[in-house]
């Protein structure tokens, strides 16, 4: 966490806020963190079902993976995730299933992975987490080690994995110790050579330009369905800059890419 | 080898540097503690392994050894153990003062902010909901928030502290094997103490007691019988390169780019770099830190009197006081942050009203000191104000 705000320090010094709100100002703001998105890693498995025009998804997550109401299921990352994959990759048919419950620690998304990955034979495990652990002030080892498990248990059902770290949360951030949890699931993505989507970072600079306002005290769903809206895309930014697909014509470019970041 | 004993050396006069030191790093764990700080850019976890807990446990336990061990010889175990455990007593009623704080601040959180987004988040609040069970978990030291660790550490290593220092002042180099050996048991055993609701302390008191009772020896005549070696050049030399090499891997932290120079080898080694357990490449760090500041600030250094150093020395010799305040006043910062705005010049401001704010109580603490020292009767010849009596 601490190890992202260099970075932020130059983005703040470079950007102008912007507050318009419009559908194309929106999408260049998702865009405002791009560079926080880190992908060095490939998704072999991605790739292959990307060629073979069937990608199947599996997203494991909790409670932030999550959005309260009658559509919040349709509003929430995964879904957007699917329906930004599916815009990008036409003749490509993108699946996904959701296996999405609040307060579920590490340990126990892995109990109930197999029996998710089985059902839905996914190509990619978003594995979402480290937030419940960090309330729950679960014994870093052990979240690094079910962590090591998850990861272990969707790869040999055939799937890649990309994890998706907590997310930036102003108000709460001098009660819940997420330091550490981010730290170790850096590691193990490091270690395991999983793609890790740098949600706290991305939102901090969201946070920082002014993109949306994170503190605000509001009971209405606007932002939050934007927010989930933004990761959705980026995600699926992630999940194709990772698959690194060999025939590249058939990705939809939504607009022009700015390089300037890599 | 036979033993010198140490009855006679404890040095009556206080080395300023650890004021100085100690005071710049609560200073430092002020900054670090509020979240999003800009500020705590400055500060040296960021730089590299050890961060200011370092400094403040082994200069916490130095100035232990040092109040403690003369009080030993002069008045006897039973004297300075009691003195020993009231001091514990009074970092455990500063904890619960603090907690109390927390709490405030919580229930305050939970009337006030609502957002869709942060559902899972709100989860923090739940230990609200069976107050009976956490505050009780509270009161036993094992349900701790958030940067409230150190104090529960510095209780639990003064409860043991007596005979370590029995020990010291008897058989220094034994107490200090002593202290190593029980740092690897705990490596190999995973010892720790449970935490509520579960896993366990952040700041594992078998872990962090090496370096506490390292300051006590150093306290005690260790500091001497290191001189030889901390100021030879090899030392030097070598301090140097560790600091660089840490340095290097915490600019992958930023940068994670750079993380493609470092070979696979040397991250495999190093990490996870553990602070609950005070990692060995901590304590390495926190050492080349030391060797390369006490080369680099001798004891009569003319500057330790100047109003520049000052500010923090003060600070430092109140320690305990400004550590609270100093964490009452990071709850407050990151209020302001979230309530009214949090631009970095705002955080710049706070950081710098907040370390302005300890300074002033710990002058005012000294104040107090002195016209409590006069008491009721005529003036006695004029004490001088301060650390002579020994503030740990």
């Amino acid at each position: 966490m601490m190890g992202r705000l260099l970075p932020l320090l130059v983005l703040l010094l470079l950007a102008v806020p912007a507050k318009s709100q419009g559908v194309a100002a929106h999408q260049a703001q998702c865009r405002a963190a791009e560079q926080q998105v880190e992908n060095d890693f490939a998704l072999q498995q991605v790739r292959r079902a990307i060629a073979a025009k069937q990608l199947s998804i599996l997203v494991v997550g909790a409670g932030s993976s999550l959005l309260p109401g009658a559509n919040g299921a349709k509003n929430a990352y995964p879904a957007r995730l699917l329906h930004a994959l599916s815009e990008k990759l036409p003749g490509v048919e993108v699946k996904l299933v959701a296996d999405v419950k609040a307060k579920r620690s590490a340990a126990e998304m892995v109990k109930s992975m197999p029996q998710a990955l089985s059902a839905a034979k996914p190509a990619l495990v978003v594995w979402q987490t480290g937030t419940v652990d960090a309330l729950q002030a679960i014994d870093p080892d052990q979240f690094s080690q079910a962590l090591d498990k998850g990861i272990n248990i969707a790869r040999s059902a055939g799937a890649d994995v990309v994890f998706i770290n907590p997310q930036y949360s102003p108000r709460t951030e001098s009660m819940i110790a997420l330091g550490t949890y981010a730290e170790n699931m850096r590691w193990v993505a490091v270690q395991q050579e999983v793609p890790l989507f740098d949600r706290f970072s991305i939102m901090k600079v969201w946070a920082d330009l002014g993109t949306f306002d994170l503190d605000s005290a509001t009971k209405k769903l606007d932002m939050a369905e934007r927010v989930h809206d933004c990761l959705g895309r980026l995600l699926a930014d992630l999940v194709i800059e990772a698959a690194k697909p060999s025939d590249r014509s058939s990705i939809k470019p939504s607009e022009p890419r700015a390089e300037g970041a890599r | 080898m036979k033993e010198k004993p140490l009855m006679a050396p404890i040095p009556t006069k206080r080395d300023l540097r650890l004021d100085l030191f100690r005071g710049i790093a609560l200073w430092l764990i002020f900054l670090d503690h509020i979240p999003s700080n800009a500020v705590s850019w400055i500060t040296i976890r960021n730089y590299g392994f050890s961060d200011a807990t370092e400094i403040f446990v082994f200069i916490s336990g130095y100035t232990a050894a040092f109040v403690y061990g003369r009080a030993m010889q002069t008045h006897g175990f039973l004297v300075a153990t009691a003195r020993v455990l009231k001091r514990a007593w009074q970092i455990y009623v500063a904890h619960v003062f603090l907690f109390a704080i927390y709490l405030a601040e919580i229930a305050y959180v939970v009337h006030s902010f609502d957002n869709p987004l942060y559902t899972e988040e709100m989860g923090v609040l739940d230990f609200l909901k069976e107050p009976d069970v956490t505050i009780l978990q509270a009161l036993l030291l094992k349900f701790k928030p958030v940067n409230m660790d150190v104090l529960p550490l510095y209780i639990v290593l003064l409860l043991w502290f007596s005979p370590i220092l029995w020990l010291l002042l008897r058989a220094p180099s034994m107490a200090l094997i002593a202290s190593a050996g029980l740092y690897a048991l705990m490596w190999t055993f995973d010892w720790n103490i449970a935490a509520y609701p579960s896993g366990t302390w952040a700041f594992n008191p078998f872990a962090w007691q090496l370096l506490f009772v390292f300051g006590a020896w150093c306290a005690l005549g260790g500091a001497q019988r290191l001189n030889r070696w901390i100021n030879s050049p090899v030392v030097i030399g070598l301090s140097f390169a560790y600091l660089l090499f840490a340095f290097s891997i915490a600019m992958t932290w930023y940068f994670p780019r750079l993380g493609a120079f470092v070979p696979h080898f040397v991250g495999e080694a190093i990490y996870p770099i553990d602070k609950t357990n005070l990692d060995i490449l901590r304590i390495l760090h926190f050492l080349s830190l030391a060797v390369i500041v006490v080369w680099l600030v001798p004891e009569d250094w003319s500057g330790l009197k100047s109003r520049w150093c000052w500010p923090a020395i003060v600070c430092g010799q109140h320690s305990l006081g400004i550590f609270c305040l100093g964490v009452f006043l990071s709850f407050a910062g990151h209020f302001v942050f979230t309530e009214v705005s949090n631009r970095v010049f705002t955080q710049v401001i706070v950081s710098v009203t907040g370390i302005a704010i300890m300074v002033a109580v710990a002058a005012l603490i000294s104040w107090y000191r002195v016209i409590e020292r006069q008491g009721p009767g005529p003036l006695p010849p004029a004490t001088k104000k301060g650390y002579a009596e020994g503030n740990v």
